[in-house]
């Protein structure tokens, strides 16, 4: 017997602001009061501050008993869905995948959560070793020879790779002459609009007819103003580029840099690096392809990876390990460093569960993710192809993708009228049909 | 029994049978074939030196716990360090809400699905809108430096100048935060600041104020713990160049202190570690940047900002403003970028306010004041203490002195650390003018008798030396 589907996709609670939840008088939290003796010793501290510069009156906050304040934000996590409780099939620049719990107890634990990031070393040897060791991690699955976790997510790392672009031709005496980033349409928007920041042009290469980025447009962009190539691969069409080793020699015969984009590596760990492909940096997302959680927009964590040549102007400081004393420990002396680009030295958090991740997955799970990513991806797409009218992937249509699928709905536009808004709000209750594949940006001007 | 595959517990279809149906639904033998576009040298045939995993959850906790135990955490010393990230109560509400699976685990949903997290960030940035009395806050950035260095790139496009001025008393990483951010277009250049107040000096700040400042950007409490007193003279010399005046604030303090508008400040922006959200060993982050709602303001926000309107059937809906602004749709014609950065602890923070209230928020401002104030007046009474080493109010961290100790802050600081003592930042290598100083944070946190044991082994190791 077929049984009949229930319509209940998601709590929705007819729930106020939190200012209308406010009840003058009530107290959500209780502050310890001032010891006597304390007030006795330093007298009215208060009125020792200019007038100028106390507050005159409270904050207008809302007033709330605990219990209120407890099931106002209980209430709004119900309204939302995250991953664990939906298969998200994400944004095409993003992996979305199973966040272990136990990873959970390891950073809750307070001798990671309650860490003070300037306690002597030798009180946080276990957190150095983790982070060491992701290094050393890293590099294996990238072929890249350091690592740094001071970024703070995708396009921070972004952003960090053109500070060490623009380092490293300071150092030659080539900044002004080298003035040009290059960059694909497809790759994600942060990768154009971050080198700007720097100070960078931007050359934009578009697709050719098989969706890959236009080798021909690379050639006649490459010069001596060329600084770097910025660029993901599978870009959101899910199409690994084959030709990338000879994108990378272009850039390298007019001695710019390559720059590797990979947020989202998910279909591609332990099956192709950024070092055989010619690549001097990269870039892994922690929060996507490694495990940690998005968080509803971060915190996540950009681990950037450079060649042995351009580590000397890495952030810092980075982990290292003294061998002969058997001790984990910051180094600063990092000879060109272009200082740092957060606080600290990013977010531990990511850094602890991407660590525990590998942990448990080891170098045969690795590539059991990637093949796995890979083979939903594809058995999804040829199913989506089959069953739904109206729908299109542009580009190669008989090529196999890696972990994405660019998708066009233009067809079922026209013949329905039906947007990928509509796709996206009827679809919300078991997946992210957001034009699976590409951020939304990839969409305007065509189906909405 | 025969050799089976083994199956990892985190890959559903990994079972052998399920696959090879996948792969007959995809039309092709091995799941080698979908990596055709792969080129064979650039497949890797080598093997990942990587150690053998603990694929069962028994041994994993167990690795990961016998490396986690090499830590010791500021739960079990008595811990004097800020300087930027500082040990405040974590309400349990805070821990479990931003632990919830809805809330950890989403992505960067849209309205439809996502409804909670939007409400629940506009929520957010109208309680630091009522804190710091601006209508308009972002969306958390990575952090506090960020912030500033965001506002400090903001403040340049508002006014078409290129010309920012930063207090030396800045973290030493903030500066160099702001320094790397605002290279190459902006000239970032430091003011000096009071050796005997630790507030601005006036003096320079005039000499270097002119027509191509765009920001004069100053901390309240600053980094080395001093109140700046004269926020309203700072922000009308900056006005009377046409710069804007831009403060860094720590927003735990405003519950006592007044909001930077009130002394003429045109952009706050601050760090909301204070608000529910752990250490993490630096790594629990998150910045905002708040201005008045003009356009000239709002359109140079790089940030998502998050808006509330009512819905064609009459309840509240939430969404992006402006999100046309942002590099997403803006690309490299965008101004700075956006993308995930800190999200989850905007939601805590907001959680955070809620339960502290108006009166929480302010009650918790004295407690701090009184007990750095009583710490710093017990330091001071030890021989050859200078502290606080400034003549100022503070908020919760002040300098100590200990250049006439006859010894250094790392001999003083050791032998407290023999006494499960972490006593405060040195501040001796990054601040040489101030000599052999350190930089001592006093929160909620630390009772009277904390304070005295502090005082008293410090009594010890100064006298036994």
């Amino acid at each position: 017997m077929k049984r009949k589907m229930r319509r209940f996709h998601q709590a929705r609670w007819d729930e106020p602001i939190i200012f209308e939840l406010s009840h003058p008088g009530e107290r959500g939290l209780l502050v310890p009061e001032v010891e006597e003796e304390i007030q006795k010793e330093v007298g009215d501290i208060v009125s020792r501050i200019p007038q100028a510069l106390l507050r005159e009156e409270p904050p207008n906050l809302p007033e709330m008993a605990q219990p209120r304040v407890y099931q106002h934000y209980l209430r709004l996590s119900q309204e939302n869905l995250g991953r664990d409780l939906n298969i998200d099939v994400g944004q095409g620049t993003c992996t979305m995948k199973y966040n272990p719990p136990i990873n959970e107890r390891f950073v809750t634990n307070p001798k990671v959560a309650d860490l003070h990031p300037l306690q002597p070393e030798d009180m946080v040897q276990g957190v150095l070793e983790v982070i060491y060791k992701l290094d050393l991690f890293l590099r294996e699955i990238s072929g890249m020879d350091r690592f740094t976790f001071q970024p703070g997510g995708g396009s921070h790392a972004i952003y960090t790779m053109a500070c060490m672009v623009r380092a490293y031709f300071e150092e030659k005496g080539e900044f002004e002459s080298r003035d040009e980033i290059i960059t694909t349409l497809f790759s994600h928007p942060s990768d154009a609009a971050a080198p700007r920041v720097k100070g960078y042009k931007v050359v934009m290469i578009y697709p050719d007819e098989e969706g890959f980025p236009d080798i021909e447009a690379l050639k006649e962009a490459v010069s001596e103003r060329t600084a770097a190539l910025f660029i993901t691969n599978p870009e959101d069409t899910g199409l690994f580029n084959p030709r990338i080793r000879e994108f990378t020699d272009i850039v390298h015969e007019v001695g710019g840099l390559c720059c590797y984009d990979q947020a989202n590596a998910n279909g591609i760990i332990g099956i192709t690096r950024a070092k055989e492909a010619g690549f001097d940096m990269c870039f892994f997302n922690l929060h996507k392809t490694f495990a940690s959680p998005h968080g509803c927009g971060g915190p996540g964590a950009g681990a950037l990876g450079v060649t042995r040549e351009l580590a000397r102007f890495l952030p810092v400081p980075l982990a290292s390990f003294d061998e002969e004393n058997g001790r984990y420990f910051w180094d600063w002396e990092v000879e060109k460093t272009i200082g740092k680009v957060k606080d600290f030295y990013g977010v531990i958090p990511a850094v602890v569960r991407a660590y525990a991740w590998i942990m448990s997955l080891g170098e045969e799970g690795i590539r059991e993710v990637a093949k796995v990513a890979v083979l939903n991806n594809n058995y999804l797409m040829r199913a989506i192809l089959r069953r739904v009218r109206g729908v299109e992937v542009p580009f190669l249509l008989e090529k196999h993708r890696l972990e994405q699928v660019r998708y066009s709905w233009e067809r079922l536009a026209k013949e329905t009228g039906l947007s990928t808004t509509d796709i996206q709000r009827r679809a919300m209750g078991g997946s992210r049909a957001d034009d699976v594949g590409a951020h939304r940006v990839v969409f305007q001007g065509r189906t909405r | 029994m025969g050799e089976r595959k083994k199956v990892h517990p985190y890959i559903p279809n990994s079972v052998p049978e399920v696959q090879e149906e996948m792969l007959r639904a995809i039309g092709v033998e091995d799941v080698e074939e979908l990596y055709a576009l792969v080129p064979e040298e650039l497949r890797y045939s080598g093997s990942l030196n990587l150690p053998e995993p603990c694929p069962d959850e028994v041994s994993l906790d167990r690795h990961m716990q016998e490396i986690l135990k090499k830590n010791t955490s500021t739960r079990e010393v008595l811990s004097f360090l800020g300087g930027g990230c500082w040990a405040h109560y974590v309400p349990a509400i805070c821990d479990v809400i931003n632990q919830r699976s809805e809330f950890l685990t989403a992505y960067a949903g849209e309205p439809y699905e996502d409804h909670g997290r939007f409400q629940a960030l506009f929520e957010y940035a109208s309680m630091i809108a009522e804190l710091v009395e601006m209508d308009v806050v972002s969306v958390p950035t990575y952090d506090g430096s960020q912030a500033a260095a965001t506002a400090l790139r903001m403040a340049s496009r508002i006014t078409e100048r290129d010309v920012v001025l930063i207090p030396r008393n800045l973290n030493p990483d903030r500066r160099s935060i702001i320094r790397n951010y605002c290279h190459p277009d902006i000239h970032v250049v430091e003011v000096k600041f009071d050796l005997e107040t630790g507030a601005l000096d006036l003096g320079d700040l005039g000499k270097k104020l002119s027509r191509k400042v765009a920001a004069v950007y100053f901390e309240n409490p600053s980094y080395l713990g001093t109140l700046e007193t004269r926020g309203a003279e700072i922000s009308r010399l900056a006005h009377s160049v046409g710069a804007l005046s831009v403060v860094g604030v720590d927003p735990i303090s405003l519950g006592i202190l007044a909001p930077p508008p009130r002394y003429g400040a045109d952009v706050v922006c601050g760090e909301l570690q204070p608000l529910g959200v752990h250490m993490y060993f630096g790594g629990g982050r998150g910045g905002f940047v708040a201005t008045p709602d003009e356009e000239r303001f709002v359109a140079e926000y790089p940030l998502r900002l998050f808006g509330i309107a009512p819905t064609v059937d009459g309840a509240w809906g939430f969404g992006d403003v402006a999100w046309e602004r942002t590099s997403f749709a803006q690309r490299e014609n965008a101004k700075e970028f956006v993308g995930t950065m800190a999200a989850l602890w905007g939601i805590t923070a907001g959680v955070y306010l809620a339960l502290l209230g108006p009166h929480g928020i302010q009650e918790l401002g004295e407690l701090i004041m009184y007990r750095a104030a009583y710490a710093a007046k017990r330091l001071g009474e030890l021989p050859g203490i200078r502290c606080p080493r400034f003549a100022a109010p503070h908020f919760k961290e002040f300098v100590v002195d200990f250049s006439k100790t006859g010894h250094t802050v790392d001999e003083i600081f050791a032998e407290l650390k023999e006494k499960k003592i972490l006593g405060g930042i040195n501040l001796s290598r990054s601040f040489p003018e101030l000599g052999e100083s350190a930089l001592v944070c006093v929160t909620e946190v630390h009772t009277k008798e904390d304070i005295d044991r502090l005082v008293g082994a410090l009594k010890d190791v100064l006298g036994g030396a």
